[in-house]
């Protein structure tokens, strides 16, 4: 959990520039950390390669949070 | 010409013949490197790819019905395996299945739309994940004059080009930000087998609707096409570019 949750933070602070600190379970990627819609499809992009994982486009849309990349990645590795 | 492309990596799409065809060879000829896509024509294809490797560059030719999203995908999937990257796709293969609108069958209208319209899309949907990662990317789309102007017995045609106008510009919107510029030429009359098969009363009668008052030369797209390609149009994106001896002014 906690290696999926660091290795998600380290991408998230990476590519939207956002605190370490506000990157919690509960925060969102458009409200909580400035992410729009390119941003949002781009991190998963990022998430596929570094999980080497294919995230399908109807799952990507459902995913808003951080706790929620966080789950798929570990039910889907 | 000078090399102001070298290094670079480009999909020509319909490249066998005619506009394509002149597009993919000055690409080369400003040093990249192209993949020659066609649809039926193996033979023409292969004589472009060797006039390409003659002036030093890397050539292959794939086969692709471009209307076809998986088709589509593979191509760009197969330049990436090849060259690692892909910095410029020329949306350029389109077909034509004129008719009266009176008389048009359902399936010309929608063959057109698939080619020149879906394969535009299917286009700029194949390459935006790889152009997105590099942070760069010149998409180039081929409309027409008549997809502005509109024209008898081509409603097909026309709706396709004209959609790829729009095309152009909301993936431009899309895509900007990070970097990727999306442009669009519409050529006007160009001296191509596919202006061939017009009557002589039409090619005159168009004749007289061009300022330049003669046909253009497919060269005289590609270089726009490489113009568009290069760094000297890095802040345009969106936009629509006439080549078209003033027809549409």
């Amino acid at each position: 959990m906690s290696d999926v949750l660091d290795r998600v933070k380290r991408i998230v602070v990476d590519r939207l520039g956002a605190d370490e600190a506000e990157v919690t379970l509960e925060a969102s990627f458009k409200d909580d950390l400035g992410a729009d819609s390119l941003d949002v499809v781009e991190l998963v992009m990022e998430l596929e390669d570094e999980f080497d994982l294919e995230i399908s486009d109807e799952d990507a849309e459902k995913i808003t949070t951080v706790g929620e990349v966080v789950n798929y990645i570990q039910s889907h590795t | 010409m000078s090399k102001i492309l070298v290094g670079q990596n480009a999909l020509v799409t319909g490249a066998s013949r005619g506009i394509g065809r002149s597009i993919a060879l000055a690409l080369a000829e400003a040093g990249a490197n192209v993949a020659v896509n066609y649809a039926g024509n193996e033979a023409a294809a292969a004589q472009v790819v060797s006039e390409i490797e003659a002036l030093g560059v890397k050539a292959y030719a794939v086969k692709a019905h471009v209307g076809n999203s998986g088709q589509f995908d593979e191509m760009v999937k197969g330049a990436l395996d090849a060259w690692g990257r892909l910095d410029i796709l020329v949306n350029n293969a389109g077909i034509t299945r004129d008719n009266l609108i009176m008389r048009m069958k359902e399936e010309e209208f929608d063959d057109v739309i698939e080619t020149n319209l879906k394969g535009v899309f299917n286009g700029i949907k194949a390459v935006t994940r790889p152009m997105l990662k590099q942070r760069s990317g010149r998409i180039i789309n081929i409309s027409s004059v008549l997809g502005v102007l509109g024209n008898v017995g081509q409603a097909n045609y026309v709706a396709a080009k004209a959609g790829v106008i729009g095309l152009t510009k909301s993936s431009a919107r899309e895509l900007g930000s990070r970097g990727i510029t999306v442009n669009c030429i519409a050529p006007g009359f160009i001296e191509t087998d596919m202006t061939d098969q017009l009557s002589d009363e039409l090619r005159q009668g168009m004749l007289g609707n061009i300022p330049l008052a003669r046909l253009g030369q497919p060269e005289e797209i590609a270089q726009v096409v490489v113009f568009l390609a290069s760094n000297s149009a890095s802040y345009m994106t969106g936009q629509t570019l006439h080549v078209d001896g003033g027809m549409y002014m």
